[in-house]
């Protein structure tokens, strides 16, 4: 490995850098947290309590959009893991003309601004007489997942090395099973990488599922938006804490999916 | 099959699937935006059939304009901030020990992925009158009435570089994560000082890495509508808070789609011109 020069010259302001740039970025998290144990409405310190949890779980319309929002994620990270690992896959080792336009065009959800695939789902849902709701929401999640998973895959095929493959086909392992067998185990990783990316991203989505929904269909972010437009009631302190407590579980399963890949690498 | 295709040089099947998807719910869509954009506004709901140029002429009218400046005011300032905030960062981190390099990059990556509601509630809570900061400030005798942080311009804007600046971080430490220190030592060998041999050789070898990162503050930040709403209180009108209203208030979906459309441009010309400079990779390897 290549000396870093970099790595001694590091001064102790560089570090007080990192050290408040990251406290400030974990500031507004732990002020939601700490206030949703805070006895009281007001903002003052007050003393311990779970009142406002106890409060959350009997709340029946968070609930439901708890429920809309998880149902939401698995179909739409479910579905764009499918579609983006075949359209990856599919588009792994071919050479021609099209292909970098091709490319272009699957990304094309992550790279336009939300509002603008928005207000396209809302004017293309009603041309067509969608009924608005959970099938509309589930689309239009679908979409803008799927270039998450076909990122992180094709980077994967990349950086596989093609003549693994090669050598199951001259063992005379047919295409299909060289496919399972070889390839699969190998973008594994990357797959479900992507899925829990999507499935995040779909989970804090605010702006599409606005205009993707009916009147009758909330999810959780939109509740939560909702809500601190209204005005600020504590369980909203409760319910953005649960939310946080899921993210870190679902980054802590992938750091150690990322692990796992690391040492398959070594 | 994949590795059957590569042999018959066919079409790849695998990839069908998506790309029927990504026509139905992408590419049509999106066309349907750009013909909705030159229809009129129908008496009651929805649109009439008449082709007119009226939605685009609107857009140069004052109100318009100014809502264009003002959001792309706020971009420019949006990714002006988080690159000055950001470079440092990025840059101090990649020279750090291995360890603690990981750890900083999984921190930064956390709150990305956390819901942004969330996270601009939490500014909420800091900002507002009787909120933390400005207990901490009377407390502390610095103040003796509360300081107005919330409902204003620059709530908005620490909420827009807060919520973007992972992305700036990000892309800036990938770059500077390759960079091959000899160059620099080798500068500074030949008798350039820290800060020359900085500016003129670690800021042109990070280049891809910074417009990665402000192509990628600049295209969210004009749409983000909520953090405007939530924290600028509507005061601060953006391109984002202009579309959802003509949608949803003024019902003018001609309006609204000509406002996509104009916005689709920028960021295609933002795109066009990161990728003549830039080449292509960098915008996916990010993700």
């Amino acid at each position: 490995m290549k000396k870093r020069i970099g790595t001694r010259s590091n001064s102790p302001f560089a570090v007080l850098y990192i050290a408040i740039i990251l406290v400030l970025m974990y500031l507004p998290i732990l002020v939601v947290v700490a206030y949703s144990f805070n006895d009281t409405k007001l903002f003052h310190w007050a003393g311990f309590t779970t009142d406002w949890y106890v409060k959350l779980f009997r709340n029946r319309t968070i609930i439901e959009a708890f429920w809309n929002s998880l149902k939401l994620a698995v179909l739409s990270s479910l579905s764009a893991c499918v579609l983006g690992t075949m359209g990856a896959v599919g588009m792994s080792k071919r050479h021609f003309k099209t292909k970098g336009m091709l490319e272009n065009l699957a990304i094309v959800p992550i790279m336009v601004p939300e509002i603008i695939l928005g207000m396209a789902y809302l004017a293309f849902f009603s041309l067509v007489k969608l009924p608005f709701g959970m099938l509309t929401l589930v689309m239009a999640h679908t979409t803008f997942c799927v270039p998450y998973i076909y990122i992180n895959v094709k980077a994967a095929l990349t950086n596989m090395d093609p003549s693994i493959g090669e050598a199951a086909l001259d063992l005379g392992a047919s295409p299909t099973r060289a496919f399972f067998d070889i390839t699969a185990p190998i973008i594994l990783p990357a797959i479900l990488s992507g899925t829990l990316l999507a499935f995040a991203m779909s989970m804090d989505d605010v702006v599409i599922s606005f205009f993707a929904t009916g009147s009758e269909t909330s999810t959780l972010p939109l509740q939560v938006y909702s809500m601190l437009k209204m005005g600020v009631t504590p369980e909203i302190n409760a319910l953005c804490t649960v939310m946080l407590g899921t993210v870190f579980l679902l980054v802590a399963l992938s750091s150690l999916l990322k692990a796992g890949r690391a040492r398959g690498k070594q | 099959m994949p590795m059957n295709s590569r042999k018959k040089g066919g079409v790849p099947l695998a990839a069908v699937p998506m790309y029927i998807w990504t026509l139905l719910l992408v590419a049509i869509p999106l066309i349907y935006i750009v013909g909705l954009s030159f229809l009129t506004k129908a008496q009651t709901w929805g649109v009439d059939l008449n082709f007119t140029l009226d939605s685009y002429r609107k857009l140069f009218t004052p109100s318009y304009l100014k809502v264009f400046g003002q959001s792309l005011y706020v971009a420019v300032i949006t990714t002006i901030a988080a690159l000055a905030i950001g470079y440092p960062f990025a840059y101090f981190t990649s020279r750090l020990p291995k360890r603690a390099r990981s750890l900083v990059l999984m921190l930064i990556i956390v709150p990305f992925w956390t819901n942004s509601l969330v996270r601009i509630y939490g500014w909420m809570i800091l900002l507002r009158s009787q909120g933390v900061i400005n207990g901490l400030l009377i407390s502390l005798g610095v103040i003796d009435s509360p300081l107005k942080l919330l409902y204003n311009f620059g709530a908005v804007m620490v909420g827009m570089v807060y919520a973007l600046i992972p992305f700036m971080i990000l892309s800036i430490y990938n770059s500077c994560e390759k960079i091959d220190w000899s160059l620099v030592e080798a500068a500074r060998d030949l008798g350039a000082t820290r800060m020359r041999a900085f500016w003129s050789v670690t800021v042109p070898l990070t280049m891809p890495g910074i417009m990665a990162g402000c192509v990628l503050v600049f295209i969210p930040s004009v749409g983000l509508f909520f953090i405007s709403d939530l924290l600028g209180g509507a005061k601060t009108m953006l391109l984002g808070n202009l579309i959802k209203n003509e949608l949803l208030v003024a019902r003018n979906w001609p309006m609204g789609a000509a406002l996509s459309v104009a916005m689709l441009l920028m960021t295609l010309g933002i795109i066009t011109l990161y990728k003549r400079m830039a080449g292509d990779k960098e915008l996916e390897g990010l993700l």
